[in-house]
């Protein structure tokens, strides 16, 4: 369980990050808690790892007007300990708990999870309940892309090869916004076997994690959530596109989805993290 | 000396204390050595290629790409290896009827599950190594699978072997009384069921593990290896290598756990010898843990029918079930892949006073990765079964779980008796277990409390196991059947100048404490403080001869071989004390280091002085005295086949009925393991066990798909409990020493594993019969239970 030969590469600013990664066949290296592993499975084999430890200027949470700006190298167990994150983003205040363990949660970085799009991961449903956008940059230039638009499939997302994720665009709630967060995971900090993010205030938004082969929004139930009926919401289910794994097949993870929608609706409140 | 001695011979300070085992300090300060922290002159490195296929024809292999890649050393197919190995066959001649078909270390001509060896590559780096893997080029025609055990016997499956007419690989029934006429008798309610128990295998911190290292000039094979049973290895390598023995050292220093899976022969580690053999160099190889997955061995596996039989008043009249489990392509050598299936064959309901029972075992060949004895070998399987049909017997008739045990157990006076299987047994305890477990676990509140929950609408349940443990195996259980494998354990004794002892052990030490407990037995017995015990295990070499630790051996044959060296050194001591003081032996005793008077406790002299005596003046004494130091006692159990341990469990769950979750309350063991040496050890094992129970019943399962691919090979996907799974665990004691040894000590290390599945399988059932639901299917996961309460 060896990495094939790479080239290795610690570049100290983005700009030189974007030129390595405008040369083509590189991974970019940001907390290596799941890249590590693929690449000593040899299931990922770049030939050029870009390290972006050593950049200043990616981590960090910033108030932004009516929005947070979160950079990209901004680590699990800095989010955990922010009260920006707990005041302006309460949904990921309530999930940091659940993803996996204190020592993953102090090398794992959001702009990682994003980038990576696990299917079970709860970084890019979170992202998807809060509206948030994804801020891409390549030596070509920047654009932001909205999370629902980002997350298409099983580790596929609308980033480019030559594109870094820089930073994550969390508009603060409106007053009022009720979250919920409620996840299944067998054993704790296991990836879910179910789970769910919602936001319901002037925009109602409700992203599954760990149900298909991506994080997915459930448009009817989110109609039915709208109007507080959460027995329609529960049923508005039946169109998601549910994915087997090997230990719940569909009619599982559609009854689970359900039940963590119910849940994570009477967990669900205003304000602040209460998790 | 006149008659047996025993340790009531004098009291001493440490049989039956919590010491604390030195060797823990060591391995928190990173000082283990492991065998990956070997770094040897001129050491290469393997890594393999491995059948992605569960069936394959190997047409070609072409290695030309590999072969010149930089790094690359040596290459071998199946082929090349199997002239210089003689191939392995894992039949027992006292499991009647076992077949099975030579097996190579790498695989020749066909593949039969995936992950199994193909081609060996050796390096200067294991990175190097597996580049070269990568590069080479086996042609494999894939061939039709057998992976449903069901349907292994079936005319139109597929045979795996060509030699043989069908994939049975064994098949044994045991019969006792006449089940059917009891079946049938008036006011005899008859309950059927069937359970299934999952793939598991142990998951051990430290990989499999070999540095193999030979000396052409001496024709001497040193193999390093992260093991249980160095003696064994020794024969396996000398045999299969064409090496005399005693030019065969097999070395296992610091294990990281083992758990049964290091036992056995594994074909890359042979060939890891093989290699260094061939090269006149160290070849190292090192399990990665995909590796750990698919070729580890794996364990369970059975679907089993069973059926019991009770009276109105509770009386089980028998039980009768057939069991049939697949197995991988081969009967595992050298301890065989039959076993499990046997256990289960010879246990089921073995707590209890049954005279009608029938019961049926097939044990068949698949394309899946190796099965053999891991932790507990058929003990949760069949502790489950006959609990778990208990349980239902006392349901169906309205009795109290409890109550029915009462009726049917085995008296705690009934002892020595003979089970209807045959087992002899003596020296067990199950009503004291039970009473134990009722008290500490207040059985009375806790129903109150389930009943008052359920108005909650929330769903709890107990569920309680009797159990025995097969421990302290003799020579019954391998060594008849012809297996290279020790059922004696022997200790020696050695006093040092310094007043120090030295003692060495053919038991070994794989994390559990078996160097605690030896030094312990050996200080409290001679009389030294026990920080001037160092102990040596695990070095073919260096200790006496003997079995190693597995089957929960350690301590009751290691242990007492090591109190009966002691006490031989003992007397040994006080003779030359005697001479030295003119006085006499029988006056005379050992404390602290010191001899003393055995009256009165003055100090006559330190075992230093009388030591360097006789070490360097030896001029001082008569020249008619021989003094001797050092004293070997080896051990073995002949008056049984297995020293038998018992307990009772118990477990309190409550089952999420929506999400088919459960989560342990609480657990509860009560333990007889005959004279507890170290009761912190004794209590971490039952724990362990106990957890790795869990494992069983609730997350680990093997899951192959239809192809036979393994489909969960990595940490993340085989789910073994960590600590936020793990529920406080009380456990308990009942002491009832065997009388077969002077010790009295049974073995601890499987019980917990044994146990804790049909109890947690009994405390689901419990909180869900009201629904009319029931999981006999581990591990119970939450799909599992949501189907069975018909919401998925």
């Amino acid at each position: 369980m060896k990495a094939p030969d790479f080239r290795y590469e610690r570049p100290t600013d983005v700009e030189a990050a974007l030129a390595l990664l405008a040369d083509g066949d590189a991974a970019v290296l940001a907390g290596g808690q799941s890249l590590m592993p693929m690449m000593n499975f040899r299931l990922a084999r770049p030939q050029v790892l870009v390290d972006l430890n050593r950049i200043d200027g990616l981590a960090g949470i910033a108030e932004d007007g009516e929005a947070l700006r979160i950079g990209a190298m901004t680590r699990y167990a800095d989010l955990a300990g922010s009260d920006l994150i707990a005041t302006y983003a309460p949904l990921i205040a309530r999930a940091l708990p659940h993803i996996a363990h204190p020592a993953i949660r102090n090398r794992g970085t959001i702009g990682g999870s994003v980038a990576l799009a696990d299917p079970a991961a709860e970084m890019p449903a979170l992202l998807m309940a809060m509206g948030a956008q994804i801020a891409l940059r390549s030596t070509s230039g920047m654009r932001e892309v909205a999370a629902d638009d980002f997350f298409l499939g099983l580790y596929e997302t609308a980033r480019a090869e030559d594109e870094l994720v820089t930073e994550i665009i969390v508009p603060k709630p409106a007053p009022g916004t009720r979250h919920g967060f409620y996840e299944l995971a067998r054993r704790h900090g296991d990836y879910a076997m179910a789970g769910v993010a919602l936001a319901v205030g002037e925009a109602v938004r409700v992203a599954f994690f760990a149900v298909s082969d991506h994080a997915l929004r459930a448009p009817e139930a989110e109609a039915a959530l709208a109007s507080g009926d959460i027995d329609a919401a529960a049923a508005g289910l039946e169109g998601l596109d549910f994915h087997a794994d090997p230990n719940a097949d569909v009619a599982t993870k559609k009854h689970l989805a359900g039940v963590v929608l119910r849940r994570a609706w009477a967990g669900s409140s205003t304000g602040g993290n209460t998790a | 000396m006149s008659g047996p001695r025993t340790i009531f011979d004098k009291p001493n300070r440490y049989i039956g204390q919590p010491e604390v085992r030195r060797d823990a300090k060591r391995l928190l300060h990173g000082r283990g050595q492991y065998v990956d922290d070997l770094a040897l002159p001129r050491m290469l490195h393997a890594a393999f290629v491995r059948s992605p296929y569960a069936h394959a024809k190997i047409l070609s292999i072409d290695v030309d790409e590999a072969r010149v890649l930089p790094g690359v050393v040596a290459i071998y197919s199946g082929a090349d290896l199997a002239e210089s190995v003689e191939p392995y066959v894992g039949v027992l001649s006292h499991m009647v009827g076992l077949r099975s078909a030579p097996q190579h270390p790498l695989a020749v001509d066909t593949a039969r599950w995936q992950g199994e060896p193909v081609v060996m590559v050796v390096a200067q780096s294991r990175a190097e190594a597996e580049d070269a893997a990568e590069l080479i080029e086996v042609d494999f025609d894939p061939l039709p699978p057998v992976v449903d055990v069901e349907r292994a016997l079936d005319q139109d499956t597929p045979v795996i072997h060509d030699q043989f007419d069908s994939n049975l690989a064994w098949e044994r029934t045991v019969e006792a009384g006449d089940i059917d006429a009891a079946f049938a008798a008036d006011g005899v309610t008859v309950i059927d069921k069937r359970f299934t128990f999952g793939r598991h295998t142990g998951v051990t911190l430290e990989p499999r593990a070999a540095v193999a290292e030979f000396d052409p000039s001496t024709d001497r094979l040193t193999f390093h290896y992260s093991g249980q049973a160095p003696h064994m290895m020794q024969f396996i390598f000398a045999k299969h290598l064409g090496l005399r023995e005693d030019n065969v050292r097999v070395i296992s220093r610091d294990v990281g756990g083992s758990f049964g899976i290091k036992i056995h022969t594994y074909g890359d580690e042979v060939a890891t010898a093989a290699a260094a053999k061939l090269l006149g160099r160290p070849v190292k190889f090192i399990a990665d843990r995909m590796e750990s997955f698919t070729t580890d061995i794996h364990a369970r596996d059975h679907i089993i029918d069973a059926k019991i039989g009770v009276t109105e008043e509770g009386k089980i009249v028998g039980i009768e079930f057939d069991d049939l489990t697949g197995i991988g392509p081969f009967s595992m050598y050298p301890r065989t892949s039959a076993i499990e299936a046997n256990q289960i064959l010879n246990l089921t309901g073995a707590p209890y006073a049954i005279e009608n029972y029938r019961a049926t075992s097939r044990v068949v060949f698949m394309n899946k990765n190796m099965m053999c004895q891991y932790r507990a070998v058929g003990h949760p399987v069949a502790m489950a079964v006959a609990d778990g049909l208990v349980e239902a017997a006392a349901a169906a008739i309205g009795m109290d779980p409890v109550e029915i045990r009462r009726k049917n157990l085995l008296a705690d006076d009934c002892y020595p008796t003979v089970t209807a299987t045959g087992m002899k047994l003596d020296d067990l305890s199950h009503h004291a277990c039970l009473t134990k477990l009722i008290e500490t676990m207040d059985y009375d509140a806790l129903r109150a409390d389930q009943a008052a929950a359920r108005k909650r609408g929330v769903h709890r349940g107990i569920g309680l196991i009797s159990m025995v443990e097969v421990t302290n195996p003799s020579p019954m259980f391998y060594g008849i059947g012809g297996a290279p494998i020790a059922s004696q354990d022997g200790a020696t004794v050695r006093l040092d100048a310094g007043g120090g002892l030295h003692v060495s052990s053919s038991i070994t030490e794989q994390g559990q404490g078996t160097n605690a407990i030896l030094a312990q037995i050996a200080a409290g017995v001679f009389g030294v403080d026990l920080d001037r015990v160092r102990v040596t295990t695990g070095d073919t070499e260096t200790t006496p001869y003997g079995g190693g630790t597995w089957a929960s051996r350690g301590a009751g044959i290691g242990g007492e071989a090591m109190l009966q060296a002691a006490h031989a050194l003992k007397d040994q001591v006080l003779e030359v004390a005697a001479v030295i003081l003119q006085g006499k032996a029988e006056a005379l005793d050992i404390v602290a280091g010191k001899v003393v008077d055995a009256t009165g406790g003055a100090e006559r002299i330190t075992l230093s002085d009388l030591a360097r005596t006789v070490y360097y003046r030896g001029n001082e004494l008569p020249a008619d005295l021989e003094p001797e130091l050092v004293a070997t006692r080896h051990y073995r159990v002949t008056d049984f086949p297995f020293v038998f341990t018992n307990g009772a469990m118990a477990a309190y769950v409550e089952v999420d009925t929506e999400t088919g979750f459960t989560k342990i309350l609480n657990f509860w063991a009560v333990e007889d393991c005959g004279r507890v040496i170290n009761p912190a050890l004794v209590d971490e094992q039952i724990r362990g066990g106990v957890v790795q129970g869990i494992g069983g019943a609730l997350y680990e399962e093997v899951i192959y798909d239809e192809d036979g691919q393994q489909l969960n090979t990595s940490m993340a996907d085989y789910l073994v409990p960590m600590a936020a799974e793990m529920p406080d665990i009380v456990v308990k004691h009942v002491e009832t020493p065997t009388k077969t040894s002077a010790l009295g000590a049974k073995g601890a290390g499987e019980a917990g594993t044994g146990g804790a599945p049909g109890a947690l399988m009994n405390a689901i059932n419990d909180a869900l019969r009201p629904m009319g639901a029931e999981v006999t299917q581990m591990p119970m996961t939450p799909q599992r239970v949501l189907r069975a309460l018909g919401v998925v």
